[in-house]
């Protein structure tokens, strides 16, 4: 160590230091979508040529080509790091390709089935004296039915979901906020037919009422209060506190306050949560077999009698088992379907109408 | 239609942590009092008692009197409701009210109220807050934008507006510029010289050249340690505590020696 004196510098100045090149060779930027069609390609043909007759087990073949080409590729042309990169986006691009080939599909078949018979009489007649191997009839008492009965379940539900929200939000401290959570947590986890056999147990068995639209939409109600409460309580906590301190410290009470300024701030949100429940209750088809009972009529009142639904009526449908029934079961399932697509656009719609922003009007 | 407000033994606490521990001092109506000291020495949580807004923070408790003139906020029977509206408060970070336009945050602290009052008689309350905050030659033509869309000393001057438009007798005011570059601070500086005239002011300030300018008594405050009660040094006229205080502490701190 004798030769090292204080001032001799750490790293000598004149070891040359590797320069790394800054610009790479890159692939083509339709590269990745040149392999896709040609893995395509190559898994159709080898398919065909070894007389597979499955198509999964091509497009699985397409798949492995895919992936492993690209990372061949870019390994050889760009380096390791950059052949990582492009193996998790291959995977990627797969994993979201297999996530929408069956939505396309449902919707391709739903609707190449069901605008057979999908037109204005389907939509305003009921399947009175109509017999189900006849052509013919109509969906109208069912969409009576579901509109009836999920209007019925989101006056219930919505409410009491709101407030509960609010006082778990704005209230709620100690052991009872924390056991309404975790009861809201197992009412979310309650099966449909469960929530079905509670109401029919209690209001048809027990209090001996009928079986009506509105026992349907109590079980309904059980199933979309828990979602409320929690789309809810996540919209209001994102509400800034500063905005509520800037109340209060005008002199506003705190139920003024939360009235005021924190549900109208929140209230794109809550809305889209609102619809988001009203859909999932509608395709919902064992609570009402159990308490509505189903029917061919129409009946407008849905406190008195039994009724039909959407889910349950393509449920019927379909059970009948014969060409008509099945092209009644198909349009009955795209009316379903537009009923739950246009709540959700019109959620949409009052969550950018509502939204809080800088720029608006 | 300004107070004077009369501390004595004041201690808060957010749970059992004691944050403030046995302020006393008096604030003098039509003057501007600036508390000064370094962070976590509860200048803001002490503000906060002022118009008890210290207990909206869970756990948040007051011990101790704090008087507007013959009455004390503490006392039984005092609504926190009523004290919020005789004693206003602007905060940090401008903090407009983003479903609302200008016009309605400036009306919101007479609307939320439900109190009723006629259109013309709201658009001259709203004029005469907004000239008040010296914003209303900017915003006058769009009154009707939202709050949300101004510059952030626009923003806080808005939140100003808002605050005067409900007659406050004390305005409390918590670092308000501390959001806003050197222009807009200038302009809420020259805001709080003509609001004195009419309301009894208090600002919490981190900015030192700040406190000298605006205020007319200065307060410094100072913790012992971390996780120790903050606590009152001295309060004194604002030219003696930058000249001559009689703490060493506070001249430390004000000639930047400190810690």
């Amino acid at each position: 160590m004798s030769g090292v004196t204080m001032n001799e510098p750490l790293v000598a100045d004149d070891v040359p230091r590797a320069s790394r090149p800054l610009r790479q060779p890159r692939l083509p930027r339709w590269t990745p979508a040149a392999l896709a069609a040609a893995s395509v390609a190559l898994g159709t043909g080898i398919g065909l040529g070894a007389g597979l007759n499955s198509r999964i087990q091509w497009g699985l073949i397409a798949v492995l080509l895919f992936v492993a080409g690209m990372y061949a590729l870019a390994a050889r042309v760009e380096g390791r790091r950059q052949a990582k990169d492009r193996l998790a986006t291959s995977l990627v691009w797969v994993c979201f390709v297999l996530a929408v080939i069956p939505l396309v599909s449902l919707g391709w078949e739903t609707i190449s089935r069901g605008s057979k018979v999908l037109d204005g009489n389907f939509l305003t007649h009921s399947m009175a004296g109509v017999l189900t191997i006849q052509p013919g009839g109509g969906v109208y008492h069912a969409i009576i039915g579901t509109l009836e009965q999920v209007g019925i379940a989101t006056a219930i539900a919505a409410p009491i979901g709101l407030l509960t929200a609010v006082y778990l939000v704005e209230y709620g401290r100690g052991r009872l906020a924390k056991a309404v959570t975790f009861f809201v947590d197992v009412m979310t986890g309650i099966p449909s037919i469960v929530a079905g056999l509670f109401i029919l147990s209690f209001w048809i068995l027990m209090l001996d009422f009928g079986y009506s639209g509105f026992a349907g939409s109590m079980a309904l109600a059980i199933l979309m209060m828990p979602v409320v409460v929690r789309s809810t309580e996540e919209m209001l906590k994102l509400v800034p506190n500063e905005l509520r301190e800037a109340s209060l410290a005008l002199g506003v009470p705190k139920w003024r306050t939360i009235l005021k300024v924190v549900l109208p701030t929140a209230i794109g949100g809550i809305a889209t949560g609102v619809m988001l429940a009203v859909a999932r209750i509608a395709g919902e088809s064992a609570p009402i077999v159990l308490l509505v009972f189903g029917s061919q009529l129409i009946n407008n009142n849905p406190f008195d009698g039994a009724q039909s639904s959407l889910p349950y009526y393509i449920y019927e449908q379909w059970a009948a088992g014969n060409e008509a029934s099945y092209d009644r079961a198909w349009a009955a399932a795209l009316v379903l379907i537009a009923f739950v697509m246009i709540l959700n656009l019109v959620a949409r719609g009052i969550a950018r109408w509502k939204a809080p922003k800088g720029g608006r009007r | 239609m300004a107070k004077r407000i009369d501390v004595s033994g004041l201690s808060a606490f957010y749970g059992a942590h004691k944050a403030i521990d046995d302020i006393s001092m008096t604030v003098e109506p039509r003057s501007v009092t600036a508390f000064i000291g370094p962070s976590g020495c509860g200048k803001s949580t002490f503000l906060r008692t002022l118009n008890r807004m210290h207990e909206v923070t869970p756990g948040g408790r007051v011990e101790g009197k704090v008087m507007l003139d013959d009455e004390n906020l503490y006392g039984p029977g005092v609504d926190p409701v009523s004290v919020r509206r005789t004693v206003g408060m602007v905060f940090q970070r401008p903090n407009p009210f983003p479903t609302m336009s200008i016009y309605e945050n400036v009306a919101a602290g007479i609307r939320l109220n439900g109190d009723r009052v006629r259109k013309s008689d709201m658009d001259a309350i709203v004029e005469r807050s907004l000239q008040g905050a010296n914003l209303w030659k900017e915003v006058k033509d769009r009154l009707n934008k939202p709050g949300a869309g101004l510059s952030g000393g626009q923003q806080q001057r808005l939140c100003i507006a808002r605050a005067i438009a409900v007659e406050p007798q004390v305005l409390l005011m918590d670092e308000p510029c501390s959001a806003l570059d050197p222009i807009s601070t200038l302009a809420i500086e020259d805001l709080i010289g003509e609001l004195k005239e009419r309301f009894t002011i208090v600002i919490v300030t981190h900015n030192m050249q700040q406190a000298a300018r605006v205020s007319d008594r200065t307060a410094f405050f100072n913790l012992a340690g971390v996780g120790r009660p903050g606590k009152l040094i001295e309060i004194d006229d604002t030219e003696r505590i930058f000249s001559n205080p009689s703490v060493q502490a506070t001249e430390d701190y004000i000639s930047g020696r400190f810690g």
